[in-house]
């Protein structure tokens, strides 16, 4: 899991399978404060404090109720060992919060990752789920950018065509890949930030 | 929303869309479905859902229900995709690289044939 959007992508599949409606993803890169934050919000069924102090635990095993797996435990000891964190927040029946953060020019700190892909995909696999995708980045001098993504509106045009037909597909595709670019605005280039993200 | 991308071209690109549909005859729709549990993103199963879609978009390959799945216990032969076509049978395929699962939309999305040598028996 050599990418924080591939670890999105997998709490963001634990949020689905908790019967979630609504899904949101972030993702701050906040040079101003050497920061870097992503969290995963859902309104799905919730974990009681139990439940939630087990999924940090790397020794559960696939032999517990829940179907829980090492992809939570390994990005808090990523977090944590770049002077980050990882914190979860949760309520039966309210829904859940996972926030990550790092910091952000620590030299372990995997790169972001293609964020594009991982929405894309999360999107199209799963239709019936609103989907809200946010990306902002602080520049040093306090200069931010930000990209809004929320799938609703562009359902409530296509009105019942699907999603998967071609050239909608493409529309989707290329939405997200502009939005997210916009925001980077050739800041890797300038010398601002260096990082891998779109494969 | 993105400055570029507008909700009049998507208007536009679903009215198209609608012609289309109503244009072709219907065969029977498709499902893929593509495992992607933690062991399934380790694998590298976003990049073969990348690529199915890359087809998708690229062949305009038109009733295909792409979908996901969690793990379902055959972790060390990630990435699973599964293949429903019309009213036949589930197949399930095992350690589907983005290569593997455009040759699977080709030979047996498109052209009915099951590729047995990426089968897993269930």
């Amino acid at each position: 899991m050599r990418e924080i959007s591939l670890h999105l992508l997998d709490i963001a599949e634990n949020s689905v399978a908790a019967g979630a409606r609504n899904i949101s993803i972030s993702m701050k890169e906040d040079l101003l404060h050497d920061i870097l934050e992503a969290s995963v919000t859902d309104d799905g069924k919730g974990m009681t404090a139990e439940q939630a102090a087990r999924v940090l635990d790397p020794f559960v095993t696939s032999r517990t109720t829940r179907k829980v797996g090492l992809g939570l435990p390994l990005l808090k000891a990523a977090a944590e060992a770049c002077q980050g964190g990882l914190e979860l927040f949760s309520e039966p029946g309210k829904g859940t919060r996972v926030v990550v953060n790092f910091q952000h020019s620590h030299i372990d700190r995997m790169p972001v990752g293609d964020l594009p892909g991982t929405i894309l995909s999360l999107v199209i696999a799963y239709p019936s789920i609103h989907w809200v995708f946010n990306y902002l980045m602080v520049l040093p001098g306090g200069k931010g950018s930000e990209f809004c993504f929320d799938d609703s509106l562009i359902k409530e045009t296509l009105d019942g065509v699907s999603l998967t037909e071609p050239d909608i597909l493409r529309f989707l595709r290329e939405m997200l890949e502009e939005g997210v670019a916009s925001v980077r605005n050739g800041w890797e280039e300038k010398g601002f930030i260096q990082d891998t993200v779109l494969a | 929303m993105s400055p570029v991308k507008s909700l009049d071209e998507l208007k536009r690109l679903r009215e198209e869309a609608i012609q289309k549909r109503n244009a072709r005859a219907t065969f029977g729709n498709a499902q893929v479905i593509v495992g992607m549990g933690t062991c399934g993103i380790a694998a590298g199963a976003r990049e073969t859902m990348k690529a199915i879609l890359g087809m998708i978009e690229k062949d305009n390959l038109n009733d295909i229900v792409v979908t996901q799945t969690g793990c379902i216990g055959l972790c060390e032969r990630e990435p699973i995709v599964q293949v429903v076509v019309g009213g036949g049978p589930k197949v399930t395929y095992g350690k589907v690289t983005p290569q593997v699962a455009e040759k699977i939309l080709k030979e047996h999305v498109v052209g009915g044939n099951v590729l047995k040598e990426h089968v897993i028996e269930m």
